[in-house]
């Protein structure tokens, strides 16, 4: 009894801890660079006085948030205004259940791993719209209902984005999706090359699900001064945030399993030497470069936030509805046709 | 703990989940916090379909119904500038017939039970375990194969309906004006801007010479 209680319910709760834990940590530390990052795209030095190089900067922005008063705006909703931060954080980390880290390394490897993540990024719009109502505010409602147009229209394009990697893979195993990548011709085995288009729009779609620059109406500082979450203070703000770059950390990962082969080498195939393990990885592969594809990624909210100006709502609506959608569908079509007449080699024994 | 009592009970939590909610979206009297309770009902409905390996029709109601469909409705709803108090004054009023109605479906949900028990038709065991082949794997050979023409004709009419929707909607007045963004892209810089080149000037006098006066 004791010994399975420990392995059905101790075991996974550390597994579980093994992966938040860091991950929040890593939000931290996100922050800190993306300041970092676009103070250096704006000819500034961004942090430098807290802890050397100004590392400590984001640990001391938490606590100032920790500490600071909760405030309850007058006549909000009391339960849902609490409720709403803890919607939003709590499918920004379930989503985490299902990214394999290397092929042996991952908490579920679920059957429909695709359609859970699926289901959990389009859970994390309700924190947004409550946050908004409940806090009886005009801009928060006018910020909540921006974002939850802008979420649903490009979950369309991200779904059919989805769509063409499935197609290729023929699995919603997301492991069996990487080792679809798999191949002797290094980092043109990805998915990236056939789908180019797909990549493309799956990113663009991904930063406007998180609400990111240029896509962050939502938030509008010159229009709605902070959009959903103008009410929040102190910590239920800070889970916000956390909420938000978790999210952007989410769509790196998924962007570099879908597309640039997860913890597959670019040099798989091309190398074949026996070597130590602690080299071998970088043409074996190993979550190693999982993580280098994902910082890659993500670094690339960060320069389109430093380099766009941001879009109008009938701009974004434009955008998602007649360019994107349209591109992805043919491509569903594109990627059956390469499926059919075999124009691509899925996994390494093709 | 054996995983079959785990599984029980989970399904009565669940269970008793779904159907606390579905009470609750009946009886709260925020209407927002009913449309709140209504997504908690798809959620552990989605929660008891996927205790029985229905995963494909689990994520594909959250996905569908609480990720879109919900979020819509939940627009309106918030929209809504309604009395609550006056909400509640037909409560006895309708009573009668809201208990007819409710009768009504539950005498055809046991008549349905009924008939099916009367056909013997146990459930059998899961088609997608007995084929070695995960949930959604088997539903989608199913639906691509045996059932292609049902599938199909169900596409063509939810496309019709979305035809339709827009159709309905879809009105422009006259007077009304619109930003054309392709023509926007289209424009070319040399018709709303000159460039002029020229030489390098010296200014003139810094200070100005007093106007002169003159003579009309």
């Amino acid at each position: 009894m004791a010994d399975q209680l420990i392995n059905q319910l101790l075991w996974p709760i550390i597994y579980i801890l093994c992966i938040t834990v860091p991950l929040i940590i890593a939000v931290a530390m996100f922050v800190y660079w993306e300041r970092k990052v676009i103070g250096w795209m704006h000819v500034r030095l961004g942090p430098s006085k807290i802890g050397p190089f100004g590392l400590l900067q984001a640990f001391a922005d938490v606590v100032k948030l920790l500490i600071k008063e909760v405030i309850l705006p007058t006549k909000a909703n009391r339960f849902l205004y609490f409720m709403a931060p803890l919607l939003a954080l709590i499918p920004a980390l379930a989503a985490w259940a299902v990214i394999p880290f290397s092929s042996k390394m991952v908490l579920s490897n679920a059957n429909a791993g695709v359609l859970y993540l699926l289901a959990m990024t389009s859970l994390g719009v309700y924190g947004i719209i409550i946050a908004g109502w409940a806090s009886n505010s005009r801009y928060a409602l006018l910020g909540a209902m921006r974002s939850a147009a802008q979420v649903i229209s490009y979950e369309l394009a991200m779904g059919l984005c989805l769509v063409c990697v499935l197609v290729l893979a023929g699995s919603l195993n997301l492991t069996d999706i990487v080792n679809a990548q798999a191949g002797g011709k290094g980092l043109f085995d990805w998915f990236w090359l056939p789908l180019l288009p797909v990549f493309v729009i799956y990113f663009i779609s991904g930063v406007a699900e998180t609400n990111r620059a240029p896509f962050d109406v939502a938030e509008g500082e010159s229009e709605i001064v902070a959009g959903f979450h103008v009410e929040y203070s102190g910590s239920a703000f800070a889970i916000f945030f956390l909420a938000e770059y978790a999210n952007m950390i989410l769509v790196s990962f998924l962007a570099s399993i879908l597309f640039l082969g997860g913890w597959l080498s670019p040099l798989q195939g091309w190398i074949h030497v026996d070597a130590p393990a602690w080299i071998n990885w970088i043409w074996t592969g190993s979550w190693a470069w999982l993580f280098i594809k994902a910082f890659v990624m993500s670094f690339l909210f960060l320069w389109f936030r430093a380099t766009f100006p941001r879009y109008r709502y009938d701009q974004i609506m434009r955008l998602g509805w007649k360019v994107l959608i349209p591109i992805a569908i043919v491509w569903v079509m594109v990627a059956g046709c390469m499926k059919f007449f075999g124009w691509v080699s899925i996994g390494v024994g093709a | 703990m054996n995983p079959q009592l785990f599984q029980l009970i989970c399904f009565y939590a669940f269970g008793f989940v779904t159907v606390a909610a579905a009470l609750s979206v009946i009886t709260l009297k925020n209407t927002v916090h009913a449309v709140l309770a209504l997504v908690l009902t798809f959620f552990s409905a989605a929660c008891l379909w996927m205790l029985i390996d229905a995963e494909f029709l689990a994520l594909a109601l959250i996905v569908v119904y609480v990720g879109a469909v919900m979020v819509l409705f939940l627009f309106v709803v918030m929209m809504l500038d309604i009395d609550q108090e006056k909400m509640r004054e037909g409560f006895v009023k309708f009573l009668p017939v809201g208990l007819i109605v409710a009768a009504a479906m539950l005498v055809e949900m046991l008549g349905l039970i009924g008939v099916r028990a009367m056909h013997a038709q146990a459930m059998g065991a899961n088609p997608a375990t007995a084929a070695g082949l995960s949930n959604t794997a088997w539903l989608g050979q199913a639906l691509y194969t045996k059932f292609l023409l049902p599938f199909e004709i169900a596409a063509l009419i939810l496309t019709v309906g979305v035809v339709a929707a827009v159709a309905l909607t879809l009105r422009t007045r006259g007077d009304a004006r619109y930003e054309s963004a392709s023509q926007q892209v289209k424009v070319n810089p040399r018709d709303r801007v000159r460039i002029v080149k020229m030489a390098a000037e010296r200014p003139v006098d810094e200070t100005p010479a007093p106007p002169q006066e003159s003579t009309p």
